[in-house]
C-alpha cells in the first residue's frame, strides 16, 4: 500500500469493469478505448460486449441499455469476469440491469444527473437505489458526470446536445485515474478520429481529462488502484477481436497459398465486421462483394472457387441456413469453400447479438442427402485466426467445403495477442491442375482430392453439378453403385483430414474420474473453471476441440480413459449427443443458453458436483 | 502432350463446340436450335474456347452446358447467375454465360436476376422462355398467359405474367434483347451482340416446348402470322411491319398505336425511330409493352444497349486505385499494423 496525493494506493491481480448506460451513450466505445489502453501497459485481459439488438432503442429503457464487460489482470486470464468489481452506471436502467452481477461489496460509479424521476420510472425503480439504502454494502461514487462535463465544455462551441455527448470521456477519465492508466494511446485515437471534426476532438479531449483531474482532486474518491503488467509469452502484442483475427486469418491464407482471396457475403450480426474488415484490403486483391442475399453470398462464393479463388462466405446461423442448398453443391461438386458461421443465439432471428452454440448440428447435419462437411471451432478471439487459415488450408487441401463457427462472443470480444511473423504459419501444399494429359475431373489422389482445373486452362474443359458423378469421369450417372461408392468416397475424404490435423493434448492427467471437454468459444471458461478446481484440490483434466468433423484421431481413446465426461456447451447438449453416437460414450451434459458465455464458477460448480465433493 | 497446340491458333469451328454427351432434350424441343445456334456462333466471336464457362440453374435448359465442350457448371434451381457473378468477378478474362429457362430466371432465381441486371456484371444471360415448367412435367410458369390450363391450374391459371424484357429494363439491365428459336439468323445476331457486349446482356428467346406447351409462339413464328404479329427491331430504322411493310409504329403520348401508312394519314416520318443506344430506358420500356398486346405486334431484336462501367471493371479499377495508394499489401505489415506493444 502507498499513498499518493494523500490517497491510498492498492495493488490489484485482477479486476473486472463494467462500462454501462443508454445505445447511444457510447458505451461500446468507452470501453473499447479502456481495453485498449489496458491492453498497451501490457495486462492480460478479455472483452464482452454487450449489447441490444436495436440501434437506438428508448432512452432510459433497460432493454436499451449497452453494456461493455472487461477482464484485464497481471496474471493469464481467459474469460470476461464473471461479474464486474466496478459498474460504471451511467443511468438507472444500466445499475438495474447489471447490478445482479456485481460482486459483493463491488464499486458503482452512478452518473446521479440521470436519475431523475423519468429515467427512475423506465427502469421500473420505485424509488431512487442511490438513496433508498438498496445499494449498501457496496461502495458507491455518487458523480453528476453530466453536469461536470457541460461545466468542462462550457467555452467550447459544440451544441448543448453535442456536450452531453462527450460525459463517456468524462467517465473515461475516471476510470483511467481509478486504474492509473495513461491518457496518451485515447487522446492520440480521438484526434485521429476526429480529424476533421476539430470542436468534437477538443470537447472529447477536453472531457477525458476533466474526469481524470476529477477522480485526482476531489474528496470523493479515497483509493486507486495499480494493475500490472502480466507476464505474457515475449512478442510483439496487439489487442485483436475474433471477428478482426477471423478476416486477417484469411488474408494470411491468401498470401500463404497463393490464391487470390474472394468473400460473397450479405451483410448479419454479428458476422458482419469480417466483411468490413476484408473490404478494406483491397490492395492485398481481395475482392469482397456484397451479395443480394445470403444464397447469392455462397453461390458466388461456389462460382470464385470453380473460378481457382481462395473463395469464402461468411454468415451467421440464419444465413447458414439460407445457404444449406448451395453448401450441399459444394460438396458434390467438390469445390473448396470456406463457411463462416458466426453463431448468436437461434432459433429463427432469436438473440441476434447475444452469443450461443446451438448451431453445431446444422452445421454437421443441416444438407440433403449424404452431404458431409468439414468442421472447425475457434476457441477464443485471437485464435480464429490460426482457424482462419487451416480451415482454408483444409478446404484447399482436400477440395472440400469446410465450415468454421465462431460466436458472437468471441467474435466481438478482444484480447491481447502475440502477432505471428508470416514464418511461424501453416504451410500450404496442394496444385491447379495443368496437365490435359489423362486429365479427369473426379480422378483422385492419395487424399481422395480431385484435380483444381480451372477455366481459362486450355485443353482441361469439363463439366461439374449437381447432378451425381461418376467417379474419376465426372459424367453424369444414375448408376446405383456409383452412387453408394460417391456417397462413401465423400464421407471418407473428410475422414483422411484426421490425418492432417494434431492431436489432442490433455490438459491435466491422462485419465482419472473426471474430464472436461468443450468445443469453441467456451474454452476461456473451462479454463479457468479446471484451474480453480485444482486448486481446490480436485482432480480434473480437460481438453478442448478446434476440429469436430472430423475429430483429432486420438479423441476415442483419451475419452475411454475416464470415469466421467462432462460436456459443457451453451447449447442443449450438440457436442454431447455426437460424442456419445460416435464413441458409444456416456456425457454430462451441462447447458446453458442465457446468450452469455459461461462463468467460470457455474462450470466449476459443476465439477465439484460430479466430483462429489471429493477433493482427495 | 507431345505435340503442344496453341489453341489460338487454332482456327475453331461449331464442332469444337460440342462435347461428347449425347443430348437428351424431346425431339422437336426448341433448346436444339438454341444450342445449333451457339455452336455455330462461337467460333466466329475470336475468343479462346478455354475461357468460355456455360452455368445453368435446374430445368430443361439447365441441362446446357453438358452439351457444349467449354468448361461448364450446372448448378442449382436459380442460382446461376450469382454462381456466374461470383465467377466473372474471380476471373474477369472469361467469357461467362447462363442458360436459363423462365422457371429458373423469373421464379426461384428472380433476385439474382434483378441484381446482375442492377450491378451489370459482365455475364451473358440466355433466357429459354417456353412459358411453362417442362422438367417437373407441365405446370405453368411466371410468364404462362393468364387463364393457362395446367396440372396445377386445372381451373385456369390466376397468376399475372412477367414481362421478362420489362423486368431486365426496370431492373437496368444494360443490353436487352429478344429473340426466337425458329429463327436461326436472328437467334445468331442476338447472340454474338450479345458476346460483344460489356455488362450484363440479357436474350430472352422464345422456345417452343413440344410436350406441354406447343404451338405457344406460333402466332409469332409461323409465315403466315409472322409479318403481321411482329416487329423487327433495327437500330436508326423507322419501326415499320406487316405483309406488305404498309403499317408503323408511331407514339401518341406513352403509348405506342399502329398506324397504316397507305391511308395517307401518316408517313414514315411520323413513325418512332428505333434508338437501341438510347440513355434513357423510357421508350425501351414502352416498347417491351408491346408485347402479346392484341392489336400490337410483339418486337424483336435489341431493346436497349448501353456501355457503363462493369461491375467488374470497377471493382479491377478500385483494386488498382488502393494499391496505387496504399502500396501493395504485405502480410507482416498488416498483422504488426495499428497499436502494438513489445513484451519483452
Amino acid at each position: 500500500m502507498e499513498n499518493e496525493n494523500g490517497k491510498e494506493v492498492k495493488s490489484l491481480s485482477d479486476v473486472t469493469v463494467m462500462f454501462a448506460g443508454d445505445s447511444g451513450d457510447g458505451m461500446q466505445l468507452t470501453g473499447t478505448q479502456f481495453s485498449d489502453t489496458t491492453a498497451f501497459i501490457g495486462n492480460d485481459l478479455n472483452t464482452l460486449p454487450d449489447y441490444p439488438a436495436e440501434i437506438r432503442a428508448p432512452a432510459g429503457t433497460i432493454y436499451g441499455v449497452s453494456g461493455f464487460q472487461l477482464h484485464f489482470s497481471s496474471k493469464d486470464i481467459h474469460t470476461p469476469g464473471d461479474g464486474p468489481d466496478v459498474l460504471v452506471a451511467m443511468n438507472p436502467a444500466a445499475l438495474k440491469k447489471y447490478k445482479v452481477n456485481l460482486k459483493k461489496h463491488g464499486t458503482i460509479i452512478a452518473n446521479i444527473d440521470a436519475f431523475d424521476k423519468k429515467n427512475l420510472k423506465l427502469a421500473k425503480y420505485d424509488t431512487n437505489p442511490l438513496e433508498d439504502g438498496s445499494l449498501q454494502g457496496y461502495h458507491v461514487y455518487k458523480v453528476p458526470i453530466t453536469t461536470l462535463t457541460q461545466e468542462a465544455l462550457k467555452n467550447t462551441k459544440l451544441s448543448p446536445k453535442d456536450v452531453i455527448r462527450s460525459k463517456n470521456f468524462f467517465a473515461l477519465g475516471i476510470m483511467y485515474w481509478m486504474f492509473n492508466r495513461p491518457l496518451e494511446p485515447t487522446l492520440k485515437w480521438i484526434n485521429e478520429k476526429f480529424k476533421k471534426k476539430h470542436d468534437v476532438a477538443e470537447a472529447n479531449t477536453i472531457a477525458l481529462k476533466a474526469g481524470y483531474y476529477y477522480g485526482d482532486t476531489t474528496e470523493i474518491f479515497t483509493a486507486r488502484y495499480i494493475v500490472s503488467p502480466a507476464k505474457l509469452p515475449k512478442g510483439t502484442y496487439r489487442s485483436i477481436s475474433g471477428n478482426e483475427a477471423t478476416a486477417m486469418g484469411f488474408v494470411a491464407a491468401s498470401v500463404l497459398s497463393g490464391h487470390q482471396l474472394y468473400l460473397g457475403s450479405y451483410p448479419i450480426t454479428p458476422a458482419s465486421d469480417i466483411l468490413h474488415h476484408l473490404s478494406k484490403y483491397k490492395n492485398f486483391g481481395v475482392k469482397t462483394f456484397q451479395a443480394e442475399d445470403e444464397i447469392a453470398g455462397i453461390c458466388s462464393t461456389i462460382g470464385a472457387a470453380f473460378g481457382g479463388s481462395l473463395a469464402i462466405t461468411t454468415t451467421s446461423g440464419p444465413g447458414l441456413a439460407l445457404k444449406t442448398e448451395a453448401a450441399g453443391l459444394a460438396v458434390i461438386t467438390e469445390l473448396p469453400i470456406v463457411i463462416v458461421d458466426v453463431q448468436r443465439g437461434g432459433p429463427s432471428t432469436g438473440l441476434p447479438t447475444k452469443t450461443e452454440q446451438a448451431d453445431l448440428l446444422q452445421a454437421m447435419y443441416g444438407r440433403n442427402g449424404e452431404s458431409p462437411i468439414a468442421v472447425l471451432a475457434a476457441s477464443t478471439p485471437s485464435n480464429c485466426f490460426f482457424m482462419a487459415i487451416e480451415a482454408s488450408r483444409i478446404a484447399l487441401k482436400f477440395m472440400l467445403p469446410v465450415i468454421l463457427m465462431t460466436d458472437g462472443y468471441i467474435a466481438n470480444g478482444t484480447e491481447p495477442w502475440r502477432i505471428p511473423h508470416e514464418s511461424e504459419l501453416p504451410k500450404f501444399d496442394h496444385e491447379l491442375e495443368t496437365n490435359p494429359e489423362g486429365f479427369q475431373p473426379y480422378k483422385r489422389d492419395e487424399n481422395l482430392s480431385r484435380p483444381w482445373a480451372v477455366p481459362g486452362t486450355p485443353g482441361l474443359e469439363h463439366r461439374i453439378g449437381g447432378l451425381e458423378k461418376e467417379n474419376i469421369t465426372g459424367n453424369v450417372s444414375y448408376e446405383p453403385d456409383n452412387h453408394d461408392l460417391m456417397c462413401r468416397l465423400r464421407e471418407e475424404k473428410i475422414q483422411k483430414i484426421s490425418n492432417d490435423i494434431p492431436e489432442l493434448v490433455v490438459d491435466g492427467d491422462e485419465d482419472g474420474k473426471l474430464i472436461v471437454i468443450g468445443w469453441g468459444g467456451t474454452e476461456g471458461s473451462i479454463i479457468d473453471a479446471v484451474k480453480k478446481a485444482r486448486e481446490e484440490g480436485f482432480n480434473v483434466s480437460r481438453i478442448h476441440l478446434k476440429y469436430i468433423n472430423p475429430f483429432p484421431k486420438n479423441l476415442g481413446d483419451i475419452l475411454s480413459k475416464f470415469d466421467n465426461i462432462l460436456v459443457p456447451e451453451i447449447n442443449l447438449g450438440q457436442l454431447s449427443k455426437i460424442l456419445r453416437s460416435t464413441y458409444l460414450v456416456n456425457t454430462i451434459q451441462f447447458n446453458k443458453m442465457r446468450g452469455l458465455p459461461f462463468k467460470t464458477y457455474e462450470i466449476k460448480d459443476k465439477i465439484e458436483e460430479i466430483l462429489g465433493g471429493s477433493n482427495d | 502432350m507431345t505435340d503442344k497446340i496453341d489453341v489460338q491458333e487454332v482456327k475453331l469451328t461449331a464442332k469444337d463446340f460440342k462435347s461428347d454427351q449425347d443430348v437428351r432434350w424431346c425431339p422437336g424441343c426448341g433448346d436444339y436450335s438454341i444450342l445449333a445456334q451457339v455452336q455455330r456462333t462461337f467460333p466466329t466471336l475470336g475468343k479462346k474456347k478455354e475461357n468460355f464457362v456455360w452455368i445453368s440453374g435446374i430445368g430443361c435448359s439447365s441441362r446446357f452446358p453438358y452439351y457444349m465442350d467449354t468448361y461448364g457448371f450446372h448448378s442449382i434451381h436459380g442460382r446461376a447467375p450469382a454462381i456466374a457473378t461470383g465467377l466473372k468477378i474471380a476471373h474477369p478474362e472469361l467469357d461467362v454465360w447462363v442458360a436459363t429457362g423462365d422457371g429458373d430466371l423469373m421464379s426461384i432465381g428472380g433476385n439474382h436476376f434483378i441484381h446482375a441486371c442492377r450491378k451489370n456484371v459482365d455475364i451473358k444471360l440466355l433466357l429459354f422462355n417456353n412459358q411453362i415448367y417442362g422438367l417437373t412435367k407441365g405446370q405453368y410458369s411466371p410468364t404462362s398467359e393468364r387463364g393457362k390450363i395446367t396440372k396445377s391450374s386445372p381451373y385456369g391459371s390466376i397468376d399475372y405474367p412477367f414481362n421478362p424484357i420489362s423486368l431486365a429494363l426496370g431492373s437496368n439491365a444494360t443490353f436487352v434483347a429478344r429473340t426466337v428459336d425458329r429463327d436461326p439468323k436472328h437467334l445468331q445476331q442476338m447472340i454474338k451482340r450479345a458476346a460483344e457486349h460489356k455488362g450484363t446482356a440479357f436474350i430472352e428467346i422464345y422456345q417452343n416446348c413440344v410436350i406441354f406447351n406447343n404451338g405457344a409462339f406460333f402466332s409469332l413464328t409461323e409465315k403466315e402470322n409472322r409479318p403481321e404479329h411482329t416487329i423487327v427491331l433495327e437500330h436508326g430504322e423507322p419501326m415499320i411491319f406487316g405483309k406488305n411493310n404498309d403499317k408503323g409504329i408511331i407514339l401518341d403520348g406513352f403509348e405506342p398505336k399502329v398506324v397504316n401508312l397507305n391511308d395517307g394519314k401518316y408517313t414514315i416520318a411520323d413513325l418512332i425511330v428505333h434508338d437501341e443506344f438510347e440513355e434513357s430506358p423510357v421508350r425501351a420500356f414502352i416498347l417491351s409493352h408491346m408485347t402479346n398486346h392484341p392489336d400490337l405486334p410483339t418486337p424483336f431484336g435489341v431493346f436497349r444497349q448501353v456501355v457503363i462501367e462493369t461491375y467488374n471493371e470497377a471493382l479491377e479499377r478500385q483494386i488498382k486505385e488502393v494499391t496505387e495508394k496504399k502500396g501493395k499489401g504485405d502480410l507482416d505489415e498488416l498483422l504488426f499494423s495499428g497499436n502494438t506493444w513489445e513484451v519483452a
